[in-house]
């Protein structure tokens, strides 16, 4: 490999007083005796009191290079060339006592996983006390130092959090936990790795906002991992865009994410759906190809093989650093010709949604037993779904979304007085005794396809068995519609023979489709079917559903915790809290309001990557459980609007504010049109009531 | 927590009732006749009479059970017939489990903590030369039977070596070094069998506790390497090795028959092939029977340990953490 990279003064002005200077960093993994390139030199700053971003799609090196910051390596990790400074001390030639002493008093770092980065079997104040002993605290001192830094991070009674085990506590009051670890020696550099990526979008937005302020209390510069370009626009000064190994573009969020000079940043913002874009509008981008394997030689551009406007200057020569504007560089021999990237394809033909209900939810409710006690997952659930539409449904996790599914889907029996109907014919509740007519045309997409499909057979094999059990279809006959349906999914044939171990993951959710399709389904349910996949491969996904869906006229039930990803493709969305439809109506009409509070909520709460002012609302304290709702409306314990002697009392109906577009809350038009005010009592968390 | 050891205790309860059928009916469905076993070929009549009448084998089955039941609560199992003949059931009973005790106690002093660290190490270092060398080295070991063990240890270093006893067993009034001394062959073998389950069990929760992000965090706090390990990893690596070991205790006390044999160590499973073997019904079932108590507090013990280290077993034992 060759390394021609330079450090560029722009890039690292000084190492000597930057929170993190890495300069040229070539890292690599040793498998099976080999060394295989992970980092190829990368090269960025965070300078003190700054919030520094990186992202890139996984594989990328992002992680590796959050690791390197502190320098824990993977034992088969290896630093093959270059410098990590901070603050002037060089980490590369630290003796291990240094290294220990420069993360107890220096550095700290927030893993993505909050129920993972905490001992499950240690008390929350045992842990976070020990952040302080660490640095010579008492243990009543650091006991003291524990409840404060608890408090800080927004805890709302700290001494009975500091008394309870991890697993008694909810992922985002853990996250809270864990940056208040990490905040205990006031380090010069915090790096969070994915930080949110595994909460639900309302408590992603409370984790961002608290530590957005508690920036403005600390010296802390920031080093900001994540794959979600909203999360970085809203948090960081400036980003690095990583790939294969190397920073190509860097700039402020502003000048990167609105005025983007590579080819592969371009590549995806594309991918997402941005400023309310609509499957009807146009496809989304789909980078073609995959990235590098680790160790692969990259000689000359890193993103060569799947550049779209490459020639035989990028395939020959090493592109130079070239700045755009002050403080935005891009490594691309030719940023001016970035419009000639070719534009994602117009939706020529939009197909009107019919107007027949091919599938219906009347009246459906759900209730488990458990331990002797009732718990109504589901309560009278109404939707219908018309020929060729998408329904959206969205809800913080245990709102009942995938209840809803599986009962409709009859792995869950629904209770008796619902109904779910297949053009107007009552179906069997269990999907074991349903007809093939019905369990055909019902079917589901997964979100992890790993587990979804049968690691030892072959993609022909998983497709055939489908098609032999939806249609009754037989050898040949079979065999020919499972490669009519595999190229549906733009499978090439080769794919057919091969198990599933051996192809990517879009690769896998593509056969995953393809299963569900083989029996010409009319509603086929997608549990977050891309949120294990990256915005790229996401987008030939969204891209595939959204044609098939134009050719075979099918509808979906759509799962996603992504708004803006249900904004591209559903028709309508639902919104389900405890178990309830809270809302339904049309795309439009949710995204104009007025809304439902928590709809409201839920809204604000999403990171956009367009940077609009926001204007969040919080959503404090834990969804209910089922087995326990409040009285009156469910959401009244966490409504913003909320009238006293009304909302705890009365459960509101179902009611239409405009045709099509109904809520289930008690105010006005009127009312729900007002701004609401947000004190700084509302953001304080506190935990449920102790468990049982 | 009491309500969860109570529970536990009536189960093994019901485990020991059923015990207790079984070994009734040993005598009554055994082929020959266990009076003449006992008494011998050339047994008179009288004699034969006599024995059936102590055993209580011309009562009732029912009648049988009761009588047996009623000598658990007492501890009165009569009277040795053939292995030590005369003598109170469970003076032997209580010398044997005394002996198989000594030799456990060493046996786990010597291989707990080594099987331990061994595996620790192993995980520390893994896929290295040194992890290699320690799963290699147990899994060599322990295919090796026990007792071939035993005779192993006895030719190379009793024979030669003047300080290892071909005699587990000290002579009678020997201070604890000297029996400690005597029972060191053993308990090597034993560590020999059991080194390399105990530490791949290990070395397996280790592993998982080390790539957790915990210990990442720990690591990135600061802590040294023998703090992270101390504080962190170990409570959260040693869970199923406590698990394990709390069921290989119970097979140690009635289980190491052929190293008691070849060592001549007089200890409750010797006792209990003895019985076995002369079929002294009386002895055999009051072994059994201490063996199956042993084996029932041994995991509720280990059951417990569990529930201290990790606070959501503490969830199953009934205990809000």
């Amino acid at each position: 490999m060759t390394t021609t990279e330079i450090t560029d003064d722009g890039i690292v002005s000084d190492p000597d007083t930057a929170a993190l200077a890495i300069e040229d960093l070539e890292l690599s993994y040793v498998v099976r005796g080999t060394p295989r390139a992970v980092l190829r030199g990368v090269t960025f700053e965070v300078r003190p009191g700054e919030a520094y971003g990186l992202v890139g799609e996984s594989g990328c090196g992002k992680s590796t290079t959050a690791y390197a910051a502190l320098r824990y390596l993977p034992s088969n990790g290896q630093i093959d060339g270059g410098r990590v400074t901070s603050s002037g001390q060089e980490l590369t030639s630290m003796s291990a006592k240094e290294l220990r002493e420069f993360r107890a008093r220096q550095a700290s770092m927030v893993f993505q996983d909050p129920v993972q980065a905490v001992n499950p079997v240690l008390k929350i104040g045992r842990q976070v006390a020990e952040a302080f002993e660490v640095m010579g605290q008492s243990k009543s001192e650091a006991k003291k130092s524990a409840l404060a830094a608890l408090h800080r991070v927004r805890i709302a009674s700290p001494e009975s959090v500091m008394d309870r085990y991890p697993y008694q506590l909810s992922g985002g009051m853990l996250q809270r936990v864990v940056i208040a670890m990490a905040l205990a020696c006031d380090p010069k550099l915090l790096v969070l790795d994915e930080p949110t990526t595994g909460l639900d979008a309302t408590v992603e937005a409370e984790v961002l906002d608290l530590v957005r302020d508690l920036r403005s209390e600390l010296n802390s510069a920031i080093l900001l991992i994540a794959h979600n370009l909203g999360v970085i626009r809203t948090m960081c000064d400036r980003v690095g865009v990583m790939y294969a190994g190397r920073v190509v573009e860097e700039g402020t969020v502003e000048e990167v994410f609105d005025n983007p000079s590579h080819p592969y940043t371009v590549g995806l913002l594309n991918s997402i759906p941005r400023q309310g874009l609509r499957k009807t509008d146009r496809e989304l981008f789909a980078i073609p190809g995959n990235l590098p394997q680790i160790g692969e030689p990259l000689p000359t551009c890193v993103y060569v093989d799947r550049c779209p406007i490459a020639n035989d200057t990028c395939r020959t020569e090493v592109p130079p650093i070239v700045d755009r504007s002050e403080g935005h560089w891009t490594r691309c021999h030719f940023p001016d010709r970035l419009d000639e990237i070719p534009e994602p394809e117009e939706v020529s033909e939009v197909v009107a949604v019919g107007s027949e209900e091919v599938v219906g939810v009347h009246g459906v409710s759900k209730t488990f037993r458990q331990r002797g006690h009732d718990i109504p997952a589901l309560v009278s659930v109404d939707l219908g779904f018309a020929e060729g539409e998408t329904l959206g449904l969205v809800g913080e996790s245990g709102s009942g979304k995938s209840t809803l599914a599986k009962t409709m889907l009859g792995v869950y029996e629904a209770d008796e007085g619902g109904e779910i109907t297949l053009r107007g014919r009552p179906m069997a509740g269990k999907a074991t005794k349903r007809v093939e007519e019905s369990i055909r045309s019902l079917q589901m997409v997964f979100q992890n396809p790993d587990s979804a499909l049968n690691r030892a057979w072959t993609v022909r094999r998983i497709l055939t068995r489908s098609i032999t059990r939806l249609t009754g279809m037989k050898g040949d006959e079979a065999d020919k519609r499972a490669v009519e349906v595999a190229e549906a999914m733009r499978l090439s044939p080769r794919h057919l023979d091969m198990r599933p171990r051996q192809l990517s993951g879009g690769l896998k959710q593509r056969v995953a489709i393809a299963r569900a399709f083989a029996g010409d389904p009319n509603v086929v349910v997608c549990d977050e079917p891309t949120s294990a996949l990256d915005v790229s491969v996401q987008a030939a996904i969204l891209n595939l559903l959204a044609s098939l869906q134009r050719d075979d006229r099918t509808s979906y039930l759509f799962i996603s915790h992504d708004i803006s990803v249900v904004r591209y493709l559903a028709d309508r969305i639902a919104v389900m809290y405890v178990g309830r439809i809270m809302e339904l109506g049309s795309t439009e009409q949710i995204f104009e309001g007025p809304n439902h509070p928590y709809t409201e909520a839920l809204l604000s709460a999403v990171p956009s990557v367009d940077g609009q002012a926001e204007n969040r609302i919080p959503l404090t304290g834990e969804i209910p459980s089922p087995a326990n709702p409040p009285s009156g409306c469910v959401f009244h314990t966490r409504c913003h609007r909320f009238i006293e002697g009304l909302c705890e009392v009365t459960e509101p109906e179902m009611h239409e504010l405009s045709p099509g577009h109904t809520i289930k809350c008690h105010l006005t038009v009127e009312q729900l049109s007002q701004p609401v005010e947000i004190t700084e009592k509302d953001r304080m968390a506190d935990v449920a009531e102790p468990l049982e | 927590m009491l309500k969860f050891i109570a529970r536990r205790l009536v189960l093994g309860l019901i485990t020991l009732a059923i015990l207790l059928v079984i070994i009734t009916l040993i005598p009554n469905i055994a082929p020959g006749d266990p009076a003449r076993k006992i008494a011998g070929g050339t047994a008179t009549p009288e004699r034969l009479a006599q024995v059936n009448e102590s055993l209580g084998l011309r009562d009732p089955v029912s009648t049988q059970l009761t009588n047996l039941g009623q000598s658990v609560f007492t501890l009165d199992f009569g009277e040795s017939f053939s292995v030590a003949a005369g003598q109170p059931v469970m003076d032997l009973v209580f010398t044997a489990l005394g002996n198989s005790a000594k030799l456990v106690a060493l046996s786990l002093i010597i291989m707990v903590p080594l099987a331990i660290l061994g595996g620790l190490v192993a995980a520390y270092k893994k896929d290295t030369w040194i992890d290699r060398t320690i799963v290699n080295t147990g899994l060599a070991f322990s295919s090796i039977p026990d007792f071939v063990a035993g005779v192993f240890l006895l030719a190379f270093l009793a024979v030669p070596f003047e300080f290892f006893k071909v005699q587990a067993n000290a002579p009678p009034g020997s201070s604890i070094l000297v029996q400690i001394q005597h029972l060191l062959l053993p308990a090597i073998a034993v560590l020999m069998v059991y080194f390399g389950y105990i530490a791949r069990i290990t070395r397996a929760g280790t592993i998982t506790s080390l790539d957790a992000d915990y210990t990442r965090t720990a690591f990135m706090r600061g802590l040294t390497t023998r703090e992270v390990f101390r504080k962190h990893v170990a409570r959260n690596a040693l869970q199923p090795t406590v698990a394990v070991l709390g069921t290989q205790l119970g097979y140690l006390f009635g289980g190491m028959v052929a190293l008691e044999i070849v060592f001549q160590y007089p200890g409750l499973g010797n006792l209990i092939i003895r019985a076995v073997d002369r079929a002294d019904y009386p002895v055999l079932r009051a072994g059994v029977l201490t063996v199956a108590i042993i084996y029932m507090l041994a995991t509720l013990a280990a059951d417990l340990l569990i529930a201290w280290m990790n606070p959501r077993a503490r969830l199953n034992i009934g205990e809000d953490a």
